[in-house]
């Protein structure tokens, strides 16, 4: 091959060839422009701290100074055999079961009632339901101290006491087999308007004209209900349930507060709340680094695999 | 002409310079529990005042609840930013800041007049390690038992100087319809206190001191044996109801409300039952105090005292001025100022509680003791600590026996106390 003293002009075949490519850098290089600061923030909170958790899990580390003391996976295997973790998983799902079973429902019907019935001041209830949902999960857990104190004058057992008669006060937080129950009433107390609100939303989306045209052709109320409403409210139904579940799973504050860290006797123990109390208060931030990477495992699974088996078509939608 | 404006205007820039280096502005930020309003005001007082004297000097103080500050503590300490000057008990918990660099040795500043002005010299030993100071005291006491004169009496019962006689008023005052006891052991570290003063009286300071350099055990008969003592107690219910539950202020409003006959708790009572009670009042002159009861042959003597007390740490990062701020707030002037609700720690006021007999049978208490025990959950490393609370709350509870507990305190301390 000669050299050629002209530049040899590019056949228009390659002249396209070479603008895709630029028009793919230059995307690339769009995409990544835009990414960047949300990668960096995620990489920095969020990754890079998942890393170091599952190396700190290796060690027997109080969080002062960098950890030495290589321990491979004791962490792990005096955390599986804890009784009070067992407790605390046991805890989580229990809160999570009853999430799922009452809570939602409860603010689905009450969705149906003043988002869409004849109800008399609909818009009154609508704000009274939402407003626990705007305390901070403090303020919320104090209060209800308040009002179930075994105190004399305390709410709750003044209230029974004058409804019933001999009633002796409970003290509600101090049963170890019902504190968890307490717990969970508490959180739907707090929790539930919010699940009504995205309720709500959901029911505005679906046409009116469906179902009258449902109750045009006969159906009952419990009919339209079940085959026309609640079909078309899936996606936010499978949204608050997503919702629901990893709120259970995630709950520190309320419960930390409500029940003492946890007790009596660490009945009240969910995972969060055993992490604190077993990691950091006593300064063994390498097993509160293991219950971490499990807590973190859990919880992965959990949304990967409903996010691609569950809401799929919710994402496909759009 | 302008030459001289010019040079003027250096002299006159450094001088300013000079004068603002001497007076470099210096902020001291204390963390403190006292949450009681007049106490609150009293710290903020001796601040004003050091401010005023130094006007180079800011003091910011963050005031926290006894929970929330042992929290927020917590964090800050891992973060590796301790506060200038904060509550502490001294003990593990603090010496093992120590060890990881994050409080201020001050052992130069304290040797000498400022060392030798303490009474209390043992308290302010457990504020240092190997000749090393990392704070000091502000008041030490006792722990025991606050009683309500009106209820013994309306009962009919006398004060009981041993563990059987004790038994004896708690049934007593139940067949009274009184209710004995008020605790609040959903905080745990009150509960944890009955469990060491039996312990205290069973095996003395050998038992424990054994099993802390780990030629004993926590196992051992006297740790075993005050669980068996503690379960008679729980068995007799002579608790408020709910008291599982309940925090410690909590109990303390039930026992300023006068709905509680006893309550063992420390120096700081008198003052909490009357704030967390409904008129803010507390039960007033009817509060007592005696001694926690002697256990029938056990080796520790009858005058051992159980308890602690509050004092403040230097963080690493402090200013000198912190250090002198705190020798300041230690002066025998405002010791006495602060006798209103802390027990002095220094020399020469000795006639403080002079009107005041509750606090001048704590006071003698503490002075006369043959040995001191310290709280185990400040005492010792907090996962021991926390595991003594957690086993005793067991106890309490009724959801393990006194061997199952005594065991659990032990596996942590056989995992914390051998390094």
């Amino acid at each position: 091959m000669s050299i050629s003293r002209f530049r040899v002009l590019s056949t228009p075949y390659e002249q396209a060839q070479t603008d895709r490519r630029r028009r793919q850098w230059d995307k690339a290089l769009f995409v990544a422009l835009f990414t960047l600061p949300g990668m960096s923030l995620f990489f920095l909170f969020v990754l890079i701290p998942i890393m170091q958790s599952a190396y700190f899990s290796l060690y027997d580390w109080n969080g002062f100074g960098p950890p030495t003391k290589f321990i491979e996976f004791d962490n792990y295997t005096r955390l599986l055999n804890h009784s009070i973790f067992q407790t605390a998983l046991v805890n989580s799902f229990t809160l999570m079961i009853l999430s799922l079973t009452i809570q939602l429902p409860l603010a689905l019907s009450l969705a149906l009632l003043v988002g869409r019935g004849k109800l008399h001041g609909k818009k009154f209830f609508r704000t009274v339901l939402f407003v626990p949902y705007v305390f901070s999960e403090v303020i919320t857990a104090i209060i209800w101290r308040y009002v179930l104190s075994p105190n004399e004058g305390a709410l709750l057992n003044a209230l029974l006491g004058a409804v019933i008669p001999n009633f002796q006060p409970v003290g509600w937080l101090a049963d170890r087999h019902t504190v968890i129950y307490v717990l969970f009433a508490v959180l739907t107390w707090k929790y539930f308007g919010f699940h009504m609100i995205l309720y709500m939303a959901g029911l505005q989306g679906i046409p009116a004209d469906l179902e009258d045209a449902a109750r045009v052709d006969g159906g009952t109320e419990w009919q339209v209900l079940r085959f026309i409403t609640l079909p078309l409210l899936g996606s936010t139904i499978r949204l608050t349930v997503f919702l629901s579940v990893l709120g259970s799973f995630q709950q520190f504050v309320l419960a930390w507060v409500l029940t003492n860290e946890g007790g009596p006797v660490n009945a009240s123990q969910l995972i969060a709340t055993y992490l604190y109390k077993f990691g950091i208060t006593q300064l063994k931030l390498g097993y509160g680094s293991a219950v971490a990477v499990v807590f973190f495992a859990i919880t992965l699974v959990f949304s990967l695999g409903y996010q691609r088996m569950i809401m799929r078509r919710d994402y496909a939608a759009n | 002409m302008r030459k001289y404006l010019f040079l003027m205007l250096m002299l006159v820039l450094s001088l300013s310079l000079g004068a603002a280096s001497a007076q470099e502005p210096v902020t001291i930020d204390w963390w403190h529990i006292s949450t009681e309003t007049s106490q609150a005001a009293y710290w903020q007082q001796l601040a004003d005042a050091y401010m005023a004297a130094n006007p180079n000097v800011t003091i910011n103080i963050t005031v926290l609840e006894n929970a929330a500050f042992k929290q927020r503590l917590t964090t800050v300490m891992q973060a590796g930013d301790p506060p200038d000057l904060f509550q502490s008990w001294g003990g593990a918990v603090l010496w093992t800041y120590a060890d990881n660099g994050l409080v201020r040795n001050i052992a130069p500043e304290l040797e000498g007049e400022w060392k030798d002005s303490f009474a209390a010299q043992a308290a302010l030993e457990l504020f240092g390690q190997n000749g090393e100071y990392y704070g000091v005291p502000v008041s030490w006491g006792a722990v025991g038992m606050f009683y309500n004169k009106s209820l013994f009496e309306k009962a009919g019962v006398e004060i009981p100087t041993t563990w059987d006689e004790f038994l004896g008023v708690v049934q007593t005052l139940k067949d009274a319809g009184i209710t004995p006891i008020a605790l609040g052991e959903g905080e745990k570290w009150p509960g944890h206190f009955w469990w060491v003063y039996l312990a205290t009286r069973l095996g003395g300071q050998e038992a424990f001191l054994k099993a802390y350099d780990r030629s004993g055990s926590f196992t051992d008969e006297p740790f075993v044996k005050a669980g068996e003592y503690l379960k008679q107690l729980v068995d007799m219910e002579p608790f408020n109801a709910g008291f599982l539950g309940m925090t410690h202020p909590e109990s303390e409003g039930v026992f300023g409300n006068g709905e509680a006959a006893m309550m063992l708790m420390g120096q700081w009572a008198p003052d909490a039952q009357a704030q967390y009670s409904a008129d803010g009042q507390g039960i007033g002159d009817d509060l007592g105090w005696f001694p926690f009861p002697a256990v029938e042959g056990g080796l520790g003597h009858p005058d051992d005292v159980f308890g602690g007390g509050d004092g403040f740490a230097v963080g690493a990062n402090a200013p000198d001025e912190a250090v002198d701020f705190l020798k300041f707030l230690t002066n025998e002037e405002n010791q006495r100022g602060s006798a209103f609700f802390l027990v002095p720690v220094v020399k020469g006021l000795d006639d403080v509680f002079a009107d005041d007999p509750v606090m001048q049978s704590i006071l003698t208490a503490r002075d006369s003791a043959p040995y001191f025990q310290m709280y185990y959950d400040q005492f010792l490393p907090p996962a021991v600590g926390s595991a003594v609370n957690d086993a005793v709350e067991t106890i309490f509870a009724g959801v393990a026996s006194p061997e199952e507990a005594a065991q659990a305190i032990e596996e942590a301390a056989a995992m914390e106390l051998s390094q």
